[in-house]
């Protein structure tokens, strides 16, 4: 990629991943700007999971180089690679509560291992966050297995904030939330993203969130970055997927 | 370093100014806590205080919580506190954590007589409901075998063929192994005690009771409840966190008739073979033993089995074996559904259907003992 995005929060270059003989990723780039919502959209079994794990470290890669932060995570140290770690926050795609703590304990847990503050404060900061994703406090002493999907969602996302992370990896956010939950849910979002000032990388299927809480859309297809931009330059692309995807009959419906 | 947060106080007339200033992030929340504890013992001593957050140089939920804990704690009936000179960029992070409200108790158990009285009540009164929950499944296992009688066509017969395979043929080895060695360890400690006596050859007979009748098939079936048992348990339990019970059912079909008919035959077929096989190779590490440690040779030790043991003591083992391998696998079906949703849970089924596992494996051990000693075998 020719242009150097000095504010580049993440910095994919040239990664290719593979499974046995199939190729998943095959030389992809991608910049990820400090600030941004990024929506990241392509066809199922395109790799987008696949990428959102090889960044964060999940899945090995055969060859590129992955910065975040600026910092390469292939040749840091660990100790680099824990402070990263503390500045970003993932909401996987099922949520990956801890089945056996609470709520309470789910959002203290980061807090918990990299901070020594009372008691008092984590369960101050507990309830805060639960107030900032929309929850009631009532529900800090109830197992993930007693939540509904909505709000199992809602305490990951409280949980991937714990720390107040500069970076948010969020996988498919409003899967599985109806209409109203997933448009409370970028709402959400968006506000966080202004009031923590947060850098949000987001994979998703959903036609609203990318035209209500998305800045910026990048495209996988072919293991590559097919097109990335603003709704506008997706709609004008002659991509024949973007073409379907953006201007197909379900989009038809979200815009009128 | 420079980015320390720090909490400055500015007498200004009659009023207190206090400048927070540098990070007030996550990071350096121990640091902050600290700060604020003590700006909070502030409360009261001046008619007016406000907070000046204009040089604060970063700002997160950690720092506005905690500087609106302050001004919560510095407002008193007469004045309220005020926070000054917040940027436009964290104003909305100020007024986000402003809506929160006190943090719910947790309801904690302390240690107490009564807590403990009423655990062990608990307990006591939960063994009858184990009994009915084992009873109950093994009237649902019978149902639907005798519905698979009658519909021979709905049996599943690779399924039960896969779990004789896993519960069966896998285990063959490990089995042959353990009752191997058990078989050498009574061999030489009996011909270690029996040699003072002078009845070194006595160790055949009881080396052929204990192995037939016992050994053999308890030493079996407590394997088979820790290696089989507990996967059935975790099998069915992660099946029932996944809602892939529920699935099954919605779909017409009768979870008991799909998964735990299968399995159980499968066990209930396993466990006389495996106690088979253990009882020989328990038999044949005997006989070596004996030979070589004990000067009995061969011949002599196949002799003398003859005269001990009648087909009465083989019978007596080899009826234990379907039944024991039934009580197995029905405890480990019922704790493999009472699963609930947490891993831990899973983990604590796993463990119970272990341990019930053996202990019902023992109890029918004795039973039958009762039985076989009453009718003269």
């Amino acid at each position: 990629m020719a242009e150097q995005d000095i504010d580049a929060i993440i910095r994919v270059r040239d990664v290719t991943v593979q499974f046995g003989t199939t190729r998943v990723l095959d030389g992809l780039d991608l910049d990820v700007k400090r600030g941004e919502i990024l929506g990241f959209v392509g066809p199922s079994g395109a790799g987008k999971s696949v990428l959102t794990r090889t960044i964060i470290g999940l899945v090995p890669k055969v060859s590129g180089r992955i910065e975040v932060f600026g910092v390469d995570l292939d040749a840091a140290s660990s100790s680099q690679r824990r402070a990263v770690e503390r500045r970003w926050g993932i909401l996987f795609q099922q949520g990956a509560l801890f089945s056996s703590l609470t709520v309470r304990q789910n959002i203290q847990f980061p807090a918990r291992e990299y901070l020594r503050v009372s008691q008092r404060l984590l369960d101050e900061i507990m309830v805060a966050k639960l107030v900032m994703v929309g929850l009631k406090p009532e529900v800090a002493d109830r197992y993930p297995s007693e939540l509904s999907g909505g709000m199992i969602k809602r305490v990951a996302l409280a949980r991937a904030l714990a720390l107040d992370p500069e970076l948010v990896f969020l996988d498919e956010p409003t899967s599985g939330l109806d209409p109203i939950g997933a448009g409370d849910f970028d709402e959400l979002v968006r506000t966080l993203q202004r009031t923590l000032g947060l850098t949000v990388f987001m994979v998703t299927h959903d036609l609203d969130s990318l035209y209500t809480a998305c800045d910026r859309i990048a495209v996988l297809g072919n293991g590559k970055i097919i097109a990335a931009g603003s709704i506008a330059d997706m709609k004008a692309s002659q991509h024949p997927w973007l073409q379907q995807y953006f201007n197909g009959k379900r989009a038809r419906a979200v815009v009128a | 370093m420079s980015g320390d947060p720090t909490l400055e106080r500015i007498a200004q007339g009659e009023g207190l100014a206090l400048c927070a200033a540098g990070n007030w992030t996550a990071r350096f929340a121990p640091a902050l806590e600290r700060i604020v504890s003590d700006a909070e013992k502030l409360r009261g001593s001046r008619p007016h205080i406000f907070i000046d957050v204009s040089q604060v140089a970063s700002l997160d939920t950690f720092g506005a919580w905690l500087i609106e804990r302050l001004r919560r704690s510095l407002s008193d009936a007469s004045a309220e506190a005020e926070i000054a000179g917040l940027s436009a960029n964290y104003s909305s992070l100020v007024d986000e954590v402003r809506r929160v409200g006190p943090a719910p108790r947790v309801v904690s158990e302390g240690l107490s007589i009564t807590g403990m009285l009423e655990q062990i009540g608990r307990t006591v009164a939960g063994v009858s409901g184990t009994i009915i929950g084992l009873v109950d499944m093994l009237g649902a296992v019978l149902a639907a075998a005798g519905k698979v009688l009658i519909h021979p066509r709905s049996f599943r017969l690779t399924s039960t063929v896969h779990h004789l395979e896993q519960v069966c043929w896998r285990a063959v080895p490990i089995v042959v192994l353990i009752t191997f060695l058990i078989g050498c360890i009574i061999s030489q400690q009996g011909i270690f005690h029996f040699r003072r006596f002078g009845a070194d050859i006595f160790v055949v007979d009881m080396l052929g009771v204990l192995v037939l009748r016992e050994i053999g098939v308890l030493l079996v079936a407590i394997m088979v409840a820790g290696r089989s048992g507990s996967a059935y348990t975790a099998e069915l339990g992660s099946m029932k966190m996944r809602e892939e019970i529920d699935a099954l059912r919605t779909m017409g079909f009768d979870p008991i008739e799909v998964l735990i008919l299968p399995r159980m035959l499968a066990l209930v077929l396993a466990l006389p073979i495996l106690a088979f096989l253990g009882a020989m190779a328990a038999l044949y590490g005997g006989g070596l033993v004996a030979w070589l440690y004990g000067g009995v040779d061969p011949e002599a030790f196949l002799l003398r089995l003859r005269d001990a043991i009648s087909i009465d003591h083989f019978i007596v083992g080899m009826v234990k074996a379907p039944v024991m391998a039934a009580v197995i696998g029905i405890v480990a079906c019922v704790e493999g559904l009472a699963v609930q949703g947490s891993a831990e849970s899973l983990g604590q089924h796993t463990t119970a259907s272990v341990v019930k596992g053996i202990f019902f494996v023992i109890v029918m051990d004795g039973v039958f003992a009762i039985f076989f000693a009453s009718i003269g075998m």
